[in-house]
């Protein structure tokens, strides 16, 4: 065979083969599942009503799904009294109503550690399990943890896929439909505030929130991570967290950072404020503060 | 030392009743006692009882601390009750209104200006939103509690509650 | 069409020699088949059910699969560090050294990539890894680097491996321009990836257990350990069964090299524990809870002081000349090396890295049935790949494999030649 022969069939072959992955890449990138900040949107449009159309027919009820983006000025930031908490887990079941969260397997964005008032915060000798039947216990405080909205998010960095990210207002999320479910971030996280869906997420249709964000409480599929997201939902239509609204002792405060009038922005200049482990500069927009 | 001024500004501001905002508060909320809207639900009267002067208009106002037989036998005074009777706060001509240690009267939607007279520090975190529940929306109108829809103003300290039940614990292996 | 019909010829030729052996080949690949089988029926149970069939929980959410995907790494990169002493002391046979080497790489990088496979919740998404349809988070991600590395690595290993190969069935020397080169470049890469994999923890400042710069040097020691302890019995398994040659005094040596390797294990391991024991920090529970557990906690205490026994009794082996030069002594030291190693890089690395938790809770993780099983299938599927491979490289190298002999299937004629090729490593 000729050496033109040869040089034509290569190119044929390469032809055909760069034609199919063009067509394959094309098909891929243009129809395939994508990134949710990456879409364009109104496919983001059409997908929001598709997950609306599933998640009303799972649920037995109107679902509504809202991409509201983040307000412009808004940085958004926490504080909890730790001088007030007595440790009723209130915040926790109301989170999880209003985020969805998996009844079984057990998922709980909050956790609500009891500490020694002799010791200090020490996370050592915390205990997530106390069950006494009036809390607050003697000797006792109670540092409820979620997740700290760091600016220097140690789990957005590690993600593999860019699967969690932070927005604008400060918020981390994820992209349930992006993750893959590697769990670096989890290891990552200083606060233990990501959890893994390790089974089928079980909640049932009666207690499903038909209020949903894209990027927030919608239902989570099995094998991906989930975390707070400041109730992204409520936040974002300027109401305040689901955990904010039912603290009984009124702990819990929240607001706009970069809102000089904010009661945040007064509990960081009159209140003695802490964060969680400061040392590993994680710069947590989630603060801790003693009133009295 | 500090403490102890904040609290003498903050109790004369209550004082003053439309007196200027507390100076270290430069929450909006704050803003001149005579003007400002805060907006509050109905003060937590116990079913029946209010208007109180549906009894008490006709009646001699009786100053004798004693323990009460009749009416409000329910009551139990823990709040600094040395040094308290029913009438340092209720306003003994028209039991319709409270107080204050000037002798101005407050209204029950106002019960906070009277909480606030010994309690300034607690007032101003109150009014900036740092004390206490709120409600509503962080951008727009709060909603405020009153001191008393938390704190039964004759027994003030905050009661107990039964937690809700504790997390499971992690088990091993398989869930079907 | 020649190239055609020779590679028709080569492949025709491997299937043959992979479908002829002794009783014994036969025995290990059922044995190998059988557990590939057991662990891919536990995985589907893992993916209909959920990680939930696992010991791994939210507070310890790594465990056996990720601490087998490390130790693999150590395995993978420090078979091809291995040729530098076949440079360094200028072995006759280093041709066919790299190509081992490169073979059990090879075998490594699949069965890392497949820990990680199994370890992750959404398999059926990882082509959000791959750009252009998905993406890779690099270089701002350690992960995506490993990514990265590991498949480079793996790719250099396979093109060297069957290049020289088939260059070699061909009757042709491996083209020197492409091959020096591409090994030259796989020893950096060999240390490379076990650098980043070691960062892909180290850099983690919320496991205080992981975030001790000495991880890197420390993995790059106890590779060096493992990775030549299973090359070892490899090459006197080949030498007893082939006509392949290896002089002892290469294995001494190389068993010499180990001996020093442990040391610098040994030493590191001491270096950070002395660290930790005496300024005596909140991070101490991480290494107390691996030596001596906290409180009731002690599930992995046997571990730990096995490990620790596993490597100075191999240290101790191979440091003295007479039981290094001793065969049986010898190959009692890759055991108790790869034995050691296996334990500390495994359970040791990942499981206390996680225990206490971030917020303290201590949740005392080992695995369940099903990750055995599983990983069980993945080391029996990865002997499998590297049996195969054994099975058609000796031939070639030793020059009873070939496309250019009088045979036409490729094969020589003499069926002892045959019988002789690397039967099994499991006798």
């Amino acid at each position: 065979m000729s050496v033109e022969e040869q040089e034509g069939q290569v190119t044929r072959r390469m032809f055909t083969t760069g034609a199919a992955a063009g067509v394959a890449t094309f098909i891929m990138t243009a129809c395939g599942p994508k990134r949710l900040h990456e879409m364009p949107r109104e496919r983001l449009r059409s997908a929001m009503r598709e997950m609306e159309r599933e998640y009303s027919a799972r649920a037995g009820k109107g679902v509504t799904v809202s991409d509201t983006p983040a307000l412009p000025g808004v940085e958004f930031a926490y504080a909890l009294d730790i001088s007030r908490c007595i440790g009723c887990r209130r915040c926790v079941y109301a989170c999880v109503d209003e985020n969805n969260q998996s009844r079984d397997p057990q998922v709980h964005w909050i956790r609500v550690l009891s500490m020694d008032k002799e010791k200090g915060v020490s996370f050592a000798e915390s205990n997530p399990y106390y069950n006494p039947a009036e809390v607050p216990e003697e000797g006792k405080f109670y540092v409820p943890v979620a997740c700290q909205q760091c600016r220097n998010a140690p789990c957005t960095k590690v993600c593999p896929t860019g699967a969690t990210w932070t927005e604008p207002d400060g918020i981390v999320v994820i992209d349930y439909d992006w993750c893959i479910g590697c769990r670096y971030c989890m290891a990552a996280c200083p606060y233990g505030a990501r959890h893994f869906n390790w089974a089928e997420p079980v909640i049932p249709k009666d207690v499903v929130n038909g209020e949903m964000h894209v990027l927030g409480n919608r239902p989570r599929p099995k094998g991906v991570v989930e975390k707070c997201t400041f109730c992204i939902q409520r936040t974002r239509q300027g109401r305040y967290p689901a955990c904010v609204e039912v603290c009984p002792v009124g702990a819990r405060k929240f607001g706009n950072l970069l809102d000089k009038d904010s009661e945040i922005r007064y509990i960081i200049e009159h209140k003695r404020v802490l964060v969680l482990k400061e040392e590993l500069h994680t710069v947590p927009r989630f603060f801790y503060f003693y009133a009295t | 030392m500090r403490l102890a001024l904040l609290m003498v500004v903050g109790g004369m501001v209550s004082l003053g009743g439309d007196g200027q905002k507390p100076p270290a508060a430069s929450a909006k909320p704050a803003a001149a006692g005579a003007t400002e809207h805060l907006e509050v639900p109905p003060p937590p009267f116990t079913e029946g009882l209010f208007p109180c002067s549906g009894c008490h208009a006709g009646m001699t106002a009786n100053r004798t601390r004693r323990t009460l037989k009749e009416m409000h036998d329910d009551i139990v005074l823990k709040h600094d009750e040395q040094h308290r009777w029913c009438l340092d706060c209720h306003d003994a001509a028209d039991r319709d209104w409270l107080h204050l240690a000037s002798g101005e009267r407050v209204p029950f939607e106002e019960s906070y200006r009277l909480c606030g007279q010994c309690h300034g520090e607690k007032l101003r975190d109150w009014r900036a939103g740092v004390h206490g529940r709120r409600t509503g929306s962080w951008s727009g109108t709060k909603k405020y509690l009153l001191c008393a829809h938390c704190h039964n103003p004759h027994q003030p300290r905050f009661h107990a509650l039964a937690p809700k039940p504790a997390p499971v614990r992690p088990s091993r292996g398989a869930r079907q | 069409m020649n190239t055609i019909r020779l590679f028709t010829r080569f492949t025709r030729g491997s299937v043959d020699l992979i479908g002829q052996g002794p009783r014994s080949y036969w025995a290990w690949l059922v044995f190998l088949l059988l557990l590939i089988v057991s662990g891919a029926l536990a995985y589907s149970s893992q993916v209909t059910t959920g990680l939930a069939v696992t010991a791994m929980r939210d507070q310890v959410s790594w465990g056996f699969y990720i601490g087998n995907f490390t130790f693999l790494v150590g395995v993978a990169a420090a078979a091809v560090i291995l040729v530098i002493p076949a440079y360094v002391y200028d072995w006759k046979p280093i041709r066919e050294i790299v190509i081992y080497g490169e073979l059990l790489a090879i075998s490594a990088i699949v069965m890392c990539l497949l820990f990680v496979l199994v370890d992750i919740g959404r398999p059926d998404r990882f082509w959000h890894l791959l750009p252009p349809f998905g993406r890779l988070n690099f270089p701002q991600s350690i992960l995506a680097w490993d990514v990265l590395v590991l498949n480079i690595y793996f790719l250099i290993n396979f093109t060297v491996a069957t290049h020289i190969l088939y260059r070699a069935f061909n009757g042709k020397h491996y083209v020197k321009r492409l091959v020096v080169p591409m090994v030259l470049l796989s020893i950096p890469m060999a240390v490379g990836i076990h650098t980043v994999t070691a960062f892909l923890y180290n850099g983690l400042a919320a496991r205080p257990y992981w975030n001790s710069s000495i991880l890197a040097p420390q993995f790059l020691a106890s590779a060096f350990c493992s990775g030549p302890a299973i090359l070892l019995v490899v090459l006197q398994l080949l030498r007893k069964f082939t006509r392949f040659e290896i002089r002892d005094e290469a294995i001494h040596k190389i068993a010499e090299l180990m001996a020093y390797a442990m040391f610098l294990n040994l030493f590191l391991h001491g270096a950070e524990a002395f660290k930790e024991y005496y300024s005596n920090t909140e991070h101490l529970l991480f290494t107390r809870y691996w030596y001596s557990g906290l409180g009731e906690h002690r599930t992995l205490v046997p571990f730990a002081w096995s490990a620790v026994a596993l490597n100075v009794i191999a240290f101790g082996l191979f440091i003295v000349p007479k039981t290094r030069r001793n065969l049986i002594t010898l190959n009692v030291g890759c055991l108790a090396t790869y034995a050691g190693v296996y334990i500390e890089k495994g359970m040791g690395l990942i499981i206390p890295g996680l225990t206490p938790d971030a917020l303290g809770e201590i949740y005392e993780y080992y695995p369940t049935l099903t990750e055995l099983r599983v990983a069980a299938g993945i080391f029996a599927l990865g002997f499998l790949i590297f049996t195969l491979m054994l099975k058609v490289a000796v031939p070639i190298s030793l020059g009873e494999f070939s496309g250019v002999s009088r045979n036409s299937g490729g094969i020589q004629s003499e069926p002892e030649a045959r019988d002789r090729a690397y039967a099994s490593p499991a006798t």
